[in-house]
């Protein structure tokens, strides 16, 4: 548990001086509140910043930040340094994904406040951004283990989040683009996050969200396997 | 403390050590000299279980080193060029990072951080850091458990002698204080200084190990004398009774200026051995 601390304790501090990572924790949230309050539309769906910009959120912080964190320090050779001090890859994994993971609620915390929710549906919004979140977190590890430096972390994670982050804001416009999207979880969760409740959600999307863990997972264990952390 | 028995290490076809054995006792600096490729930094990564090596074995603390528990790790400071620093953080939170992962006191920061020279510069960025400045932090994160052993690979490298003689008198403290210190170098005239014993190393195979001045000694023969004649001419002689003629015809013209003799250093004797230069 000391190690998993120390880690997430780096992360904080590193982060505070980290303008890429803090950019992605913050940028969206802001956007959120921003656009809440400056733009008012007659006809425009209520909370509909709010649910267009966590699904942008979901599928593009968690991605870059753990991406970006997990390869620089691979390729700073900080993360050696903390192996050789006693931390194993797991401690390191669940203190930087931790970390993460938090910092990406919390950016979801502000969104849901400043959007018109009764309790109930903030709990559900949170438990939505909370499995995004999760999901988003993993491929982005997997593309930091499987990168040899940071540069080429961002060059495969950048596609990746154009299409976990923009596919479902398009889907809206296009039946041919939503019928795509709508084998990926981003989608899903945005479907969920505009009206649905867990007794609506349909088999299908249960099904397309269980995919998409599965394969999140087995990615992660494939590309682990074949890298290691190191 | 440290030993190393009939180690060899192979990456694919490549053998990069071969038959690599000594014992280090409690206190000692030693002191592994060779060129850039001969195997240094391979040897320091078995010695502390960051790799297997192909066959033979490496033990500290009379435990094998891809075994030590976490408690012995905490005897061992290593400080290698690989082992990266967090540049966005401060000379004090990157110690930090490593003081809660050893449950030590927050108060030894700032006395480690004293130790190395750095006290001044707790809260500067370590990017804003020049080499020398880094290499303490280094140093100081391999001092930070009060370790009984280091493992420094090449200390000094890239740095002004001023720094470098800073960091030697690092070393020799921790050495007072106790400390049994296993370092790598391509400076003759650091481990001359510093080690009680070295080793030098050429393609993965030590040829010669022992104290720096025993080393010499066994090259006595490469000993010269050396004569700077009043026209500017330099002539040296093997240091062999054979020279003397020579040398008092010299002497009886009186064209000589002066006349000294050569003694070998570890760089004349690696030379000897290898035919190239320790740093080139």
């Amino acid at each position: 548990m000391r190690n998993i601390a120390a880690v997430f304790y780096k992360q904080i501090k590193d982060t505070l001086k980290n303008k890429t990572v803090l950019i992605q924790f913050l940028m969206f949230p802001v956007m959120t509140v921003v656009m809440n309050n400056a733009m008012k539309i007659e006809n425009m769906p209520e909370n509909f910043f709010t649910e267009l910009f966590s699904v942008m959120y979901l599928g593009m912080a968690p991605l870059v930040s753990s991406a970006s964190i997990v390869s620089e320090e691979k390729e700073k050779g900080t993360l050696r340094a903390l192996f050789m001090a006693g931390v194993k890859p797991s401690e390191y994994l669940l203190g930087a994904g931790g970390y993460i993971w938090a910092g990406c609620m919390a950016g979801s915390l502000i969104m849901v406040f400043f959007g018109n929710y009764t309790a109930g549906r903030i709990l559900f919004f949170l438990l939505i951004m909370a499995l995004g979140i999760f999901f988003s977190l993993i491929f982005g590890t997997c593309i930091g283990i499987a990168s040899r430096s940071q540069m080429a972390a961002v060059s495969l994670s950048v596609p990746l989040m154009m299409v976990l982050s923009f596919l479902p804001m398009l889907a809206m416009f296009n039946h041919t683009v939503e019928i795509v999207a709508n084998f990926i979880y981003t989608q899903q969760l945005q479907v969920l996050l505009s009206g649905g409740t867990c007794g609506m959600i349909k088999t299908e999307s249960w099904l397309i969200l269980a995919g998409n863990g599965f394969l999140a997972l087995f990615l992660f264990a494939f590309i682990y396997k074949k890298n290691g952390l190191e | 403390m440290i030993s190393a028995e009939h180690i060899k290490k192979t990456f694919g076809d490549r053998e990069v050590l071969r038959d690599i054995s000594f014992r280090i006792p409690r206190g000692e600096i030693f002191g592994l000299l060779g060129p850039s490729g001969a195997g240094k930094t391979t040897l320091i990564k078995i010695l502390t279980g960051q790799l297997a090596a192909t066959s033979g074995q490496a033990s500290i603390l009379d435990t094998r080193a891809e075994k030590l528990t976490m408690s012995q790790r905490r005897e061992i400071g290593i400080m290698m060029d690989e082992f990266g620093l967090y540049g966005r953080l401060s000379c004090y939170d990157n110690l930090k990072v490593f003081a809660l992962l050893y449950g030590i006191d927050r108060r030894e920061i700032r006395k480690t951080l004293a130790a190395v020279g750095l006290s001044g510069s707790e809260k500067a960025p370590v990017e804003k850091l020049s080499k020398g400045m880094k290499n303490r932090l280094r140093l100081a994160r391999a001092f930070l458990t009060n370790p009984r052993i280091l493992f420094l690979d090449e200390p000094t490298a890239g740095l002004d002698p001023a720094t470098a003689e800073e960091i030697h008198a690092l070393l020799l403290e921790r050495k007072r204080l106790g400390a049994t210190v296993f370092l790598t170098t391509h400076n003759m005239t650091e481990a001359e200084k510093l080690c009680d014993r070295i080793a030098l190393l050429d393609k993965g195979h030590i040829l010669e190990s022992g104290s720096p001045q025993e080393v010499c000694r066994r090259y006595n023969r490469l000993k010269q004398i050396l004569v700077h004649l009043s026209d500017e001419r330099d002539i040296s002689f093997p240091a062999v009774p054979a020279s003397a003629p020579e040398i008092s015809a010299l002497l009886a013209e009186g064209t000589v200026e002066t006349i000294h003799s050569s003694e070998p250093n570890l760089e004349s004797v690696f030379m000897e051995l290898t035919g190239s230069k320790l740093n080139g």
